[in-house]
């Protein structure tokens, strides 16, 4: 986290604070943020920790004991053997969803890893230069903003064949728009400044330019973004599993999940109710920690 | 203004034709189109035949141009499947998809515009915080688990409303409000956002000073003002949820153009799909082009700079 930025306009603390303590008391003060970390850290720590918390394997099937409901059902066949209950092919529906986490949160952060690159590359270069340059990447967000990102996705997967690396692959090379859009405007604004005008003026190369003075005065943005793009991602991920088109079966994705279960609504409606909740908490919880951390490090950028 | 729609309208071509050169590049994603059109066990012979009857001997180049050309005249192409033309399957099945959009955008503005000048008005206060919750919650909610928590207690649990099809109005609640609620967050945002510097300038300011009623200065100074940049978001949103009904006409089994998209990727048919992106693309350059020009009569300075 980049501390310059932290100037607060007015404070109550009478002693001079240092910037790293500020920072502190705004993270702890921040409900968003907290809440989010908090929830993310708990997700994280489930998908980690998967093989030893689990009450069973994801995989195995027992057709005897399909479609127990979890425990807070009034019935017959609910067991603490399997909290959450059991699917249609009697694989533990907790174990599912603490592996499912892994996909999800791999995928997430794949997706975001591939398409940040490409974003920033291509934001920094166009912020950078402008001109010439700027208008050819502008060319480019336009075009890939054009194209609707599930349909392409959907039809691109079931062209190649679907796998784990394909998905992350193909979301990837389509959700880097924003990164692009965001790091453009972000090198524009440092640019401009004078300690990069002085590097320039000191005969810094181009590559050193950016990589030592732009790339550090724009890690803030690069993090929010991240985080919402991890989000983005984790969706669409769930999305093309519930069409079918994305990880396949056996595989615990969330999606996939509600998918198979969507059958199963009338009398099983908890099958979509529990993977559904997951999903909602991960991204939410990304997404409050990604406006925390806007909020958190560019305070004067609030509302 | 000339200058500015042609210099626009020059980029909307280029990014099209850009867009038609990805789309068209779908069929080698495969390999080789021919022996994937002729199936297992097909004889080299009969590959070849595929090969020339598709026209998948000549330079690729070549096939581009002869594609492009006669999908400008309306010809997308034979599906595969189907056996019948792509374009006509399309623009039947375009209205229902039209219908849709056009619904969750109105569901999505009604709700959020609202919202924003109220969240707006009083900032920070209960109900502000309340619409901003609503904004982070409904970003995170994904689409389909939604669509399908309304159909468990709209549908199942309560029998309010039909949950397929698409014979009376009733059949559109659901699914309006399923693919128009993830734009309600951007329009809220851009509303009081919007709103919020408006109500803070000197032309407010003056107009309260002549005691105008606080209602006219709201809606008729500050909310025209306020609601530009959410006509040109609403509009590029359109295009993005016609790309997104896919999900939510797979649900409800609505009969449109989403629908038909999901229906030709299980089918792996190609021309179709390749139709399908092209169209949707299209649609929504046209879109963002429109909303770029009506932004540009609305703000003389976007024109001039």
């Amino acid at each position: 986290m980049n501390t310059n930025t932290a100037k607060p306009k007015d404070t109550t603390i009478a002693a001079e604070p240092t910037p790293g303590s500020l920072m502190r008391k705004r993270i702890f003060t921040h409900w968003g943020f907290m809440i989010g970390a908090f929830v993310l850290i708990v997700i994280i720590l489930m998908a980690l920790l998967a093989p030893y918390i689990s009450p069973g394997d994801p995989f195995d099937q027992v057709l005897s004991r399909k479609l127990i409901p979890p425990i807070w059902h009034d019935s017959a066949k609910v067991t603490w053997e399997h909290p959450l209950g059991t699917d249609k092919l009697g694989r533990d529906y907790m174990t599912r969803l603490f592996y499912g986490a892994r996909i999800s949160l791999l995928i997430g952060f794949g997706a975001m890893l591939i398409s940040g690159i490409i974003g920033t590359a291509l934001g920094v270069l166009a912020g950078y230069y402008g001109g010439r340059v700027d208008m050819v990447v502008n060319f480019i967000i336009t075009t890939r903003l054009s194209l609707p990102v599930v349909l392409v996705a959907l039809a691109v997967v079931s062209i190649v064949g679907s796998s784990l690396n394909v998905v992350i692959w193909v979301l990837g090379l389509l959700i880097w728009d924003r990164f692009a859009v965001v790091m453009r405007s972000a090198t524009q604004q440092v640019r401009a400044l004078d300690f990069v005008t002085s590097a320039q003026a000191l005969g810094c190369s181009t590559p050193r330019i950016l990589l030592t003075e732009i790339m550090p005065n724009i890690t803030n943005q690069f993090v929010v973004i991240a985080t919402l793009e991890m989000a983005h991602a984790i969706l669409l991920e769930a999305t093309l599993s519930f069409l079918g088109l994305g990880v396949q079966p056996p595989e615990p994705s969330w999606g996939l999940m509600i998918s198979e279960a969507k059958g199963m609504i009338f009398f099983d409606p908890w099958l979509i109710t529990i993977p559904g909740l997951a999903l909602f908490a991960l991204v939410l919880s990304i997404n409050l920690l990604g406006d925390g951390i806007r909020d958190v490090t560019a305070p004067e950028n609030r509302n | 203004m000339f200058y500015y729609a042609l210099k626009r309208l020059g980029v909307a071509v280029l990014v099209a034709v850009t867009v038609s050169i990805l789309s068209f590049s779908m069929v080698y994603l495969s390999g080789d189109p021919a022996v994937a059109l002729a199936g297992e066990g097909a004889s080299n012979e009969d590959i070849e035949n595929v090969r020339r009857i598709y026209g998948f001997d000549q330079p690729i180049i070549f096939q581009y141009g002869n594609w492009l050309l006669q999908a400008v005249q309306g010809n997308l192409g034979h599906s595969n499947y189907l056996k019948s033309p792509v374009a006509s399957v399309i623009f039947e099945r375009l209205p229902t998809t039209m219908l849709l959009g056009a619904c969750s955008l109105a569901f999505a503005l009604l709700l959020a515009i609202p919202l924003g000048v109220v969240a707006a008005i009083r900032p920070n206060s209960i109900i502000d915080r309340i619409a901003l919750s609503i904004a982070v919650v409904g970003q995170a909610m994904p689409s389909f688990w939604f669509a399908l928590t309304m159909i468990l207690w709209l549908g199942i649990n309560w029998r309010l409303l039909p949950i397929t099809g698409t014979e009376s109005w009733m059949n559109f609640i659901m699914p309006s409000v399923a693919l128009g609620y993830y734009l309600t967050p951007a329009v809220m945002r851009l509303t009081r956002a919007g709103m919020l510097e408006v109500l803070s300038s000197d032309y407010i300011r003056t107009a309260r000073a002549k005691g105008l009623r606080p209602m006219t200065v709201l809606f008729k100074h500050a909310l025209r003002n306020a609601i530009i940049p959410v006509v040109s978001l609403a509009a590029v949103q359109f295009g993005f949820m016609l790309g997104g009904s896919i999900v939510i006409e797979t649900i409800f089994a609505i009969n449109g153009l989403g629908y038909l998209a999901w229906e030709s990727i299980l089918r792996a048919d190609v021309p179709m799909m390749q139709a399908i992106v092209l169209v949707l693309s299209v649609f929504y350059i046209l879109l963002t082009f429109l909303a770029d020009m009506l932004n540009a009569f609305l703000d003389p300075r976007i024109r001039v700079a």
